[in-house]
């Protein structure tokens, strides 16, 4: 060996990486997602299992497509975010969709929702949110209808949210903790089992993917709201844990609001942005037309992230100390 | 454990020599002094082709206020003045050639034995710091006499000797203070005896050189000293940081340490003083580093000043494997250099030969606006907005939002998951801020 080499390349400092990168961290996502997906097809069956393909495999094409209208040097379909997209839109929408309306929901979230707004990194709505949002706009009927846990035939039922809407706080009141807790409820795919969320968002949070702020925020103040309201009368309305448990909470508020690309970025604006989306939540469910808000609430909540964001930039200027 | 406020990050250490003890490597047969080795301007040579140099002999003098002299690192001829000769900074420098004649010859009235050098006059040790040309030598090399005589209005209550060494893979300034902490101790009570008596000393250690903390309390047993052992975390050795954990105080944007009353010194470059008031040594020789995983013979070195990177590569028997990389200083901050013709300066604390292997497929992505780069920032900066600025060419915006406040740690880029290159554009912002203002 040469004591001198001939060939050097010239970079500049820092000359030493952290191992993330986009593939890593999109990869992890997915992977804490598969307890999610697993009970998924565990309470709905394999239909569950085809509808998280059809999911993957649509949103991958989908941002493939657009790589090449786009004339992208290097393709990014394989990075891994379109396969959380995927994986997520399949946990937001019942086992029985049509695969049509499923191809259209990653549609929706790829093209329309990421793609034309730039890319990864651009876009300032959730696509996942996007997609299900414009399915449940759009298909009210296929959206709302869940199979009920372990029956084959598809029969479908109302969630627990449905029914509470519907019904009231008596007809949910068979419904055990455990059986909230381990997701033997109807419900979209992914929404179900409290437990399967709780271990994927533990392996983010330990590879430092996700901070516990805005999950804290957004959990807490729907808890809060709704518990102000048990408490003054039990007889009409839920107990906050049963709000914490059933509907889409515990998967927005870990894998949803907690998107790097659609949160803010310092903590202050965290703190504001998980409040606002426990709040919307709380007010769409107990007084909205629509059983669960979680999806609109993040939405909703993402219009204000460059203010948020804004404001930090602001008053780090305002407060800027020169000497 | 004692840290800074906000931010840092926690790299590898890959501290692979940090059991090797000091070596001397042999000063090669010609040497290629730089006139600039230092912040400032660059020394005025004041010898010609063809004539005899004495070791230590001044051969380059201070051109202006910041400035350094520039001594001859052996004795021997000169062979030749060079205009532009590839410096360590990527750019290029005046140098003198010299021929050695082996002999290593010291010039007269130099490498004395001073009995007392405490109790010499504050005008005679900040000539001798000045005369031998010692500049900081963890990386800056800002002129130590400059930096020793602070503009009268500000008084300085803290000294502080910086022993964090937070770069990984650098280990020089550890074995210094295992193999010669009274030396060290001794330059920096010289240093600190040019200030007031109830100026405090500090050692600020980091806590991941246990070996180092206890040498250091040896030696310091007695003295005015108090070691500080300090939580491990980069950049815990930047100048800001160091001063923020052990004084508390934080320096606003623009200010400099003596602003709040503190001064920092490296650990080579107080023993560097010691030699040059106890024994009139100019600096001519320093401890460096030689590591990097494919290294076959890892080792801690002084080397003469002068000697090519390729010399030292040669001394030490070169790599495993091929290399793609070699870089002076270190991983985190450390310059990846074109040629190994680069001479060895004053502030070369390392030589790292790496084989990068994920370099070509290094590919920026967009910002995903993770937020890692923010709680990173030892200065509380927004370093993807900086990055944004300088993507766009908003390159006038960047000053507003703590361009100048920014002393390129890398941590920002250490911990980017887009491999975002966020340090590369706060230099372009910074270079170009410069040239406009001029």
């Amino acid at each position: 060996m040469a004591a001198e080499p001939d060939r050097l390349i010239v970079s500049y400092a820092p000359h030493l990486r952290s191992s993330d990168s986009i593939e890593k961290v999109m990869y992890t996502v997915a992977a804490a997602l598969l307890p999610a997906t697993a009970a998924s097809i565990y309470y709905f069956g394999l239909r569950a299992l085809f509808v998280t393909i059809v999911a993957v495999l649509s949103s991958v094409l989908f941002e493939f497509l657009m790589n090449k209208i786009r004339r992208r040097e290097h393709l990014t379909c394989f990075d891994g975010s379109a396969v959380v997209t995927g994986l997520l839109l399949a946990l937001n929408i019942p086992a029985s969709l049509p695969y049509g309306m499923v191809i259209l929901g990653s549609f929706i979230a790829i093209v329309i929702t990421k793609e034309l707004f730039g890319g990864l990194g651009y876009n300032p709505f959730n696509p996942v949110l996007v997609g299900r949002v414009f399915l449940l706009i759009s298909f009210p009927v296929a959206m709302t209808h869940w199979p009920a846990p372990h029956v084959v035939d598809m029969v479908t039922a109302a969630s627990p949210l449905g029914i509470l809407k519907t019904d009231g706080v008596a007809a949910v009141s068979n419904l055990s903790f455990w059986q909230l807790f381990f997701g033997e409820i109807a419900g979209s795919m992914g929404e179900t089992s409290s437990l399967a969320i709780l271990l994927g968002a533990i392996v983010l949070f330990f590879r430092g993917y996700i901070t516990l702020t805005i999950p804290l925020a957004f959990i807490g103040t729907t808890a809060m709201f709704t518990g102000i309201f048990y408490i003054a009368d039990p007889a009409r309305y839920a107990s906050p844990l049963f709000h914490l448990m059933t509907g889409g909470l515990l998967l927005g508020a870990f894998f949803m609001a907690t998107d790097w690309v659609t949160s803010p970025m310092t903590r202050r604006g965290q703190i504001i942005f998980g409040c606002g989306c426990g709040f919307l939540t709380g007010l769409i469910r107990l007084f909205g037309g629509y059983p669960e808000g979680v999806a609109f609430s993040i939405l909703i909540m993402n219009a204000f992230v460059p203010l948020l964001d804004r404001w930090d930039l602001l008053s780090l200027k305002s407060k800027r100390e020169v000497a | 454990m004692r840290t800074f406020n906000q931010g840092g990050v926690h790299p590898p250490e890959y501290k692979l020599t940090a059991d090797l003890a000091i070596e001397r490597m042999p000063t090669p047969a010609r040497l290629v002094i730089l006139l600039s080795q230092h912040l400032g301007k660059p020394a005025k040579p004041i010898v010609g082709k063809g004539d005899k140099v004495k070791k230590g002999q001044l051969i380059g003098a201070a051109d202006g206020f910041i400035s350094s002299n520039i001594h001859a690192a052996t004795s021997g001829t000169v062979h030749s003045l060079e205009e532009r000769w590839p410096a360590p900074t990527g750019q290029y420098a005046p140098a003198i050639v010299i021929e050695s004649d082996g002999t290593e010859t010291w010039a007269d009235g130099l490498n004395i034995d001073e009995e007392k050098p405490l109790e010499l006059s504050r005008e005679e040790k900040l000539k001798r710091i000045s005369d031998a040309g010692i500049v900081g030598m963890g990386g800056a090399g800002f002129p130590t006499h400059v930096k020793l005589n602070p503009p009268k209005d500000k008084t300085i209550d803290t000294f502080i000797l910086n022993g964090a060494e937070c770069e990984p893979f650098l280990t020089p300034d550890y074995r210094l203070m295992l193999e010669r902490p009274a030396e060290i101790l001794k330059g920096l009570e010289i240093a600190a005896s040019l200030f007031s008596k109830d100026t405090k000393i500090y050692i600020g250690i980091e806590e991941n050189k246990p070996e180092a903390v206890k040498a250091m309390e040896k030696a310091a047993q007695g003295g005015p000293f108090t070691v500080v052992s300090l939580k491990t975390k980069y950049p815990q050795g930047c100048e800001k940081q160091l001063i923020n954990t052990i004084t508390g105080r934080t320096m606003k944007e623009g200010q400099l340490p003596f602003d709040v009353g503190a001064l920092v010194h490296n650990v080579a470059t107080m023993f560097a003083l010691y030699e040059a008031v106890a024994k009139k040594r100019p600096l001519v020789e320093r401890v460096l580093t030689l590591s990097g995983m494919e290294v076959k013979n890892r080792k801690n070195l002084i080397v003469t000043v002068g000697s090519l990177v390729k010399d030292v590569i040669e001394h030490t028997g070169g790599t495993t494997t091929e290399i793609n990389q070699v870089i002076i200083g270190g991983p985190m901050m450390g310059k990846a250099q074109y040629t190994c013709d680069v001479p060895v300066t004053k502030t070369t604390s390392g030589i790292l030969l790496i084989n990068n292997t994920e370099i070509d497929s290094l590919r920026e992505r967009p910002c995903v606006r993770c937020g890692k780069c923010i709680s990173a920032c030892p200065q509380g900066r927004q370093p993807w907005l900086l990055a944004d600025l300088g993507q766009q060419r908003r390159l006038g915006d960047m000053p507003g939002c703590g361009l100048m406040d920014c002393m390129e740690c890398g941590s920002c880029t250490y911990v980017c998951p887009a491999r975002r290159n966020i340090v590369q554009w706060i230099k372009y912002g910074k270079a170009v801020n410069a040239a406009r203002k001029r």
